[in-house]
């Protein structure tokens, strides 16, 4: 299993932003059931997908200005960044399918 | 080609899980269906202190050990949303979004969920300021203002805690009393960032990313004003999850399916348990209870209708 990386405010820029790969950005925290839910899912999907996705999550209690600038109001939530930009969302516990549906959506484009 | 088993269970709430647990016990081959989070509403609920035998635990946790402990006895748990139930000769097909079970015995644990608005933008806006939960979103509210819409136990204990979180709470209620208990009542009435806003009703949510506000209706005078806000929690109460169940078995009037003490429907071989069923106490606790019974049930049911030959 390949867990992604936990990544704080001040690294969002070098991890997220200036990746040159796509960005899964799992929004969470620790007292959040369903965030609880998504991340075993996320991480089968970062073994599927990866040298072609990077897999990153925000714990939005420690890193509240990232989730505040991103606009998150309710958690999980997945954003999907390419080329620094959010180009797709997931909100909520979701199947894996509509995860990888979006991440596909997002390589696709 | 559908999948076979003795016993299915469509839903994987504390119902759900106590009825497989007693199902995989009794050596029956049981399949948990299960179409979002497992728990169901507990999964949200920060802390359950009424379960007899635990003091104090959080609801994500306690449903995750319910789900090992039915595991470590052979439940399988599929994710797949239960789209209908048809009799098939003796055994029942339940036709879900990932294909067809086959069962000998099903037991309905569907659950509640809650009710909303129906206002133009509160789909658009779900988990962009709309919310059904202030106890897992308010903290992204932090010191703004957000409208609590209902007039319950959930709409004033949830609101109370955004008021922790938030600037500013409105509670808009469409009557000039509310339905709540008297102890809770009175703590929200002295809660400073508490606004009552009585005879009123969410007639849509605004904002185009994000909610930046509520336009609100004065169900006496008919007037419309906006009132800006970030947020919008909505407890206007539950409905049973068992609209795919509609005209195959006997409802009361809200949906519930009808049981006997045995948690069994006017139908062979069907059960239903917990929040889905008539008359429940609507508790973690009796609902574990109905998913025991229900499954003892149907471990009778399938002994007296299937003898091994």
């Amino acid at each position: 299993m390949t867990k992604p990386k936990e990544v704080t405010d001040a690294q969002f820029e070098g991890e997220v932003l200036k990746s040159k790969t796509p960005v899964l950005v799992d929004f969470w925290a620790p007292w959040c059931g369903p965030c609880r839910m998504v991340a075993p899912l996320v991480e089968e999907l970062a073994d599927e997908y990866g040298s072609k996705v990077k897999f990153v999550k925000v714990n939005t209690d420690e890193s509240f200005n990232t989730a505040a600038s991103y606009g998150i109001r309710s958690i999980p939530t997945l954003i999907m960044f390419k080329g620094g930009q959010p180009v797709g969302q997931v909100i909520g516990f979701r199947p894996k399918n509509d995860i990888k549906r979006e991440i596909d959506k997002a390589l696709a484009s | 080609m559908d999948k076979e088993s003795d016993i299915v269970i469509a839903g994987g709430g504390p119902a759900g899980l106590a009825a497989g647990l007693y199902a995989a016990r009794a050596l029956r081959r049981t399949v948990l269906l299960e179409k979002g989070v497992i728990g169901g509403q507990i999964s949200l609920t920060e802390r359950v202190e009424n379960h007899p035998g635990v003091e104090a635990i959080g609801g994500f946790d306690l449903a995750q050990t319910m789900l090992r402990q039915a595991e470590s006895y052979g439940l399988e748990t599929n994710s797949a949303e239960v789209l209908g139930l048809e009799r098939l000769d003796d055994l029942w097909v339940v036709k879900t979004n990932h294909g067809d079970y086959r069962a000998k015995a099903v037991i309905v644990t569907s659950g509640a969920d809650y009710n909303r608005l129906d206002v133009p933008g509160e789909e658009r806006l779900t988990g962009r300021g709309v919310s059904y939960c202030a106890t897992c979103d308010a903290p992204f509210f932090a010191g703004q203002e957000v409208v609590v819409v209902g007039g319950g136990d959930s709409a004033l204990d949830e609101g109370m805690f955004a008021a922790r979180h938030v600037a500013k709470v409105y509670l808009i209620h469409r009557r000039d009393e509310l339905r709540a208990g008297r102890i809770l009542q009175e703590r929200a009435f002295a809660d400073p960032k508490f606004e009552f806003v009585w005879n009123t009703v969410v007639t849509e949510v605004l904002g185009e990313e994000q909610v930046v506000g509520v336009r609100l209706r004065d169900v006496a005078s008919g007037e419309e004003r906006v009132l800006p806000v970030a947020g919008v929690f909505v407890f206007i109460g539950h409905h049973p999850n068992t609209a795919y169940l509609r005209s195959l078995v006997r409802m009361d009037e809200g949906g519930h399916i009808v049981v006997n003490e045995w948690m069994e429907t006017d139908q062979p071989g069907l059960f239903a348990a917990g929040d889905a069923r008539s008359n429940s106490a609507r508790q973690v606790v009796t609902a574990a209870g109905d998913g025991a019974t229900a499954a003892i049930a149907a471990e009778r049911y399938i002994s007296s209708s299937f003898p091994v030959e």
